[in-house]
């Protein structure tokens, strides 16, 4: 028969079961783990009266109190929307030059124009507008397709090089790789370029080549043509980089990039708002 | 039965079986160990994806979650469970050598074709429970082979009452057994390719799926290792447990409650009210049973605490335990709809992961293995203790860096996330709790590092203990036993 002993140190008897040397002591429950347990319990059963819990032939018990948690979700939605409506019903009527003249609709328009834009526009353009390489910086007042507020609102609207009718379109032709001009010729131009923005003096004669092939959409003057989206290359601020092995390479099989159509994927109220909040990252004119 | 006395005779125990678990537990830890923190890494450096499909966070993330709870966990609780089965039956394994080393090679082959799966890309993106029909058949097999070893040996055990480590054992493997077949139901597309369909859809299969994921945790990682801490806490104590009628009782309403819980992963969804109420009502009943786990291997230490000055083996095991108290508090305290609601999909809920999962799962397994290594290779002891001394208290700074780190990163996550503006618009876009979160990102996989760099001390130590090699270093001092005075609860 299993042998009950106690043990020295504790004082408390074993249940007198040994395996592998391990021995168990008779100890009672701790009053304080029993009772928690048992707290826990009765709150569970009170948790169980209060609220929707228990499952039954032909739906579930209410609960007490009344709760449904989509009942819930649609009252806060509800409010929300009470809350916005005054804002929402002006921004609806007026154009986004409007909003923008108005100081009112202004900071109302820059704090959900933040929300937006960085839900959508900062993965691209990076938080607050600081670009990425092949994507344009929003902070500076160097503009491709415009920088009035309307300008951006219609870029946003409908995209650059997508399927809308209406989107902002135009193609940097791949000179070298089309024959539009030799090597040494891109080699030439690249460096013309270079020198509009300060870098490199003008080397001679190369002023007739830059006006033949590019300046019908980057200007006489190379300053860039906001209505073709020609861009500036007399500012320094480059899409695809700086270095003359950049514009080369810009001029000799060119990259374009795509901004997606925005009317659809965000409401009319929402792409004024972020069209005033881009406007006044820095640059807007 | 007649209650036998304990009688002189030998029994021939299989500790081969035991020695391979060992070993393959040893080494898929290493390597759960280093693919979490490459892809800690990963998280904080986005360019260590290397631009490889095979290589990208997404793939190599399962294969660091079951590498560290199937393979490394796996073959803790199925070498631990066959050693202490033996033992505690005083019964040689049952089923013999041949058919306990089918389950040993059968068990790894559904780690590897698992873990070959999910980089090639082939997965049922369940989580926990990746791999795809083929591995789950397979598996089936394997486990139904090792229940019949295990509860074999228990029916013949020469033992009359079963001991309470062995309850726990079972309980793993019976629970296991059924939410690996309930959740996996699926219909494959073909017999000769990979895809299948889950027989469930919408918010049925959410809730097969972590009713499934949520006892993964209650039953491998809990039920399971309380069953090594039951055995391994007062053998290397040399101290009876502390309360028999506690282990009863916290063993039924452990397994009753926690299987109720999986609901509180689904809160704020498309799962009926009435069903979240249930997950988190169990889930906070689930709190005192989870700690009579706790106190019954804190208390065990009763009248032996002096023993953790000179015995860091016995210090990993009752860390592990302390550390178990603390993620079963949080546990039931993230269940609150109302905590919830700021912590989910928030990296707290890692951070409560990996404290259960480090600070419990791996230092009592740690515990384990270096009480077993010697046994196991016929040592008089470990080649060295003071190893296992910086082997503990590494792992345990790396511990605290990464739960720490992702208190804050988590909570603060979950912040911003509900700040709202004057307006009543979001404060801040995704990109810039991104953003926030990323100095947290690199002390989580600093922590990491340590964690590994504890790991290879310990594999350094294992290798040289089964040399037979002793270190000579000087020995802890050792404290008189008198006056220690046993804790009261």
């Amino acid at each position: 028969m299993a042998t009950h002993e106690k043990d020295a140190l504790t004082g408390t008897e074993t249940t007198g079961h040994e395996w592998d040397g391990i021995k168990e002591l008779n100890t009672p429950l701790p009053r304080w783990w029993l009772w928690t347990f048992w707290g826990s319990v009765i709150w569970a059963m009170g948790y169980f009266i209060a609220y929707p819990a228990w499952p039954t032939l032909s739906g579930y018990t209410k609960g007490v109190l009344g709760y449904n948690s989509r009942l819930e979700l649609g009252k806060e939605l509800e409010a929300v929307k009470q809350s916005r409506s005054v804002w929402l019903d002006k921004f609806e009527k007026m154009s986004v030059a409007e909003v923008a003249a108005d100081q009112e609709l202004l900071t109302y328009a820059m704090a959900g124009g933040k929300v937006i834009f960085g839900d959508n526009c900062a993965p691209c353009h990076g938080a607050s507008g600081s670009g990425n390489s092949g994507y344009p910086v929003l902070a500076d007042d160097d503009w491709l397709w415009g920088g009035t507020v309307d300008d951006i609102a219609q870029t946003i609207r409908f995209g650059i090089r997508t399927d809308h009718a209406d989107t902002r379109s135009n193609v940097m032709p791949p000179f070298v790789k089309d024959e539009l001009i030799t090597v040494e010729q891109a080699d030439q131009i690249a460096g013309y370029v270079m020198s509009l923005s300060g870098q490199g003096t003008v080397p001679e004669g190369d002023t007739a080549l830059f006006v033949e092939h590019c300046a019908s959409c980057h200007g006489q003057d190379g300053k860039g043509l906001s209505d073709m989206g020609g861009p500036n290359l007399t500012d320094g601020i480059w899409l695809y980089g700086g270095s003359k092995e950049a514009v080369l390479s810009q001029i000799k099989a060119p990259k374009s990039g795509v901004m997606p159509v925005w009317t659809g994927r965000l409401s009319d109220v929402e792409i004024k708002q972020v069209s005033v909040y881009v406007h006044s990252l820095g640059g807007g004119k | 039965m007649t209650a036998p006395t304990a009688s002189p005779e030998r029994v021939a125990y299989n500790e081969e079986i035991v020695k391979k678990f060992v070993i393959a537990a040893t080494f898929f830890g290493v390597v759960g160990f280093i693919a979490g923190t490459f892809i800690a890494f990963q998280l904080a450096f986005p360019i260590l994806n290397l631009g490889l499909e095979w290589t990208t966070f997404g793939r190599l993330r399962p294969v660091h979650t079951s590498a560290v709870v199937f393979a490394f966990g796996g073959n803790i609780m199925l070498g631990t469970s066959f050693y202490v089965v033996q033992r505690t039956c005083r019964q040689t394994l049952f089923g013999g050598p041949t058919f306990a080393n089918l389950i040993f090679w059968g068990y790894q082959l559904v780690i590897v074709l698992a873990a070959t799966g999910y980089i090639l890309g082939i997965t049922q993106s369940k989580e926990y429970a990746e791999p795809e029909w083929y591995v789950d058949l397979l598996l089936t097999v394997v486990w139904v082979m090792y229940l019949i070893a295990f509860a074999g040996t228990l029916m013949t055990r020469r033992e009359s009452h079963i001991y309470v480590a062995n309850w726990f054992y079972l309980a793993f493997i019976l629970t296991i057994a059924v939410l690996h077949l309930g959740n996996n139901v699926a219909v494959p597309v073909s017999w000769t390719g990979t895809k299948s369909y889950i027989a469930m859809t919408g918010v049925q299969d959410a809730m097969t799926q972590w009713w499934y994921g949520h006892n993964a945790v209650g039953f491998f990682l809990t039920a399971g290792f309380l069953g090594l801490m039951y055995y391994f806490i007062p053998k290397q104590a040399e101290r009876p447990v502390y309360s028999y009628r506690l282990s009863v009782i916290h063993y039924w309403s452990l397994i009753f409650l926690y299987i109720w819980a999986g609901p509180h992963h689904l809160y704020y969804t498309a799962l009926p009210d009435w069903t979240q109420t249930l997950g988190m009502a169990f889930s906070v009943m689930l709190w005192m049973p989870s700690w009579g786990g706790m106190i019954n291997g804190l208390m065990t230490l009763s009248g032996a605490w002096h023993k953790l000055r000179t015995d860091p083996v016995l210090r990993f095991l009752v860390t592990s335990v302390a550390f178990y108290g603390m993620s079963t508090f949080e546990g039931p305290a993230m269940s609150i709809k109302a905590v919830n609601s700021l912590s989910h999909y928030t990296d707290w809920t890692i951070g409560h992961v990996h404290s259960g999962a480090l600070g419990w799962v791996a230092f009592v397994s740690f515990g384990a293995l270096y009480f077993l290594v010697p046994k196991l290779w016929n040592r008089e002891r470990l080649y060295s203790l003071r190893m296992v001394t910086w082997h503990f208290w590494i792992a345990t700074i790396g511990i605290v860096l990464y739960i720490t780190s992702m208190w804050i990163s988590g909570i603060m996550q979950g912040l911003m996330w509900r700040a709202y503006d004057e307006y009543g618009f979001l404060q801040y876009s995704f990109i810039e709790t991104v953003e926030a979160m990323k100095p947290y990102y690199i002390i989580r996989a600093t922590g990491g590092l340590l964690f590994v760099a504890g790991a290879l001390i310990m594999v350094y130590n294992f290798i040289k203990t089964a040399n037979g090699e002793l270190r000579n270093e000087l020995a802890f001092e050792d404290v008189p036993e008198t006056a220690q005075e046993p804790a009261k609860v």
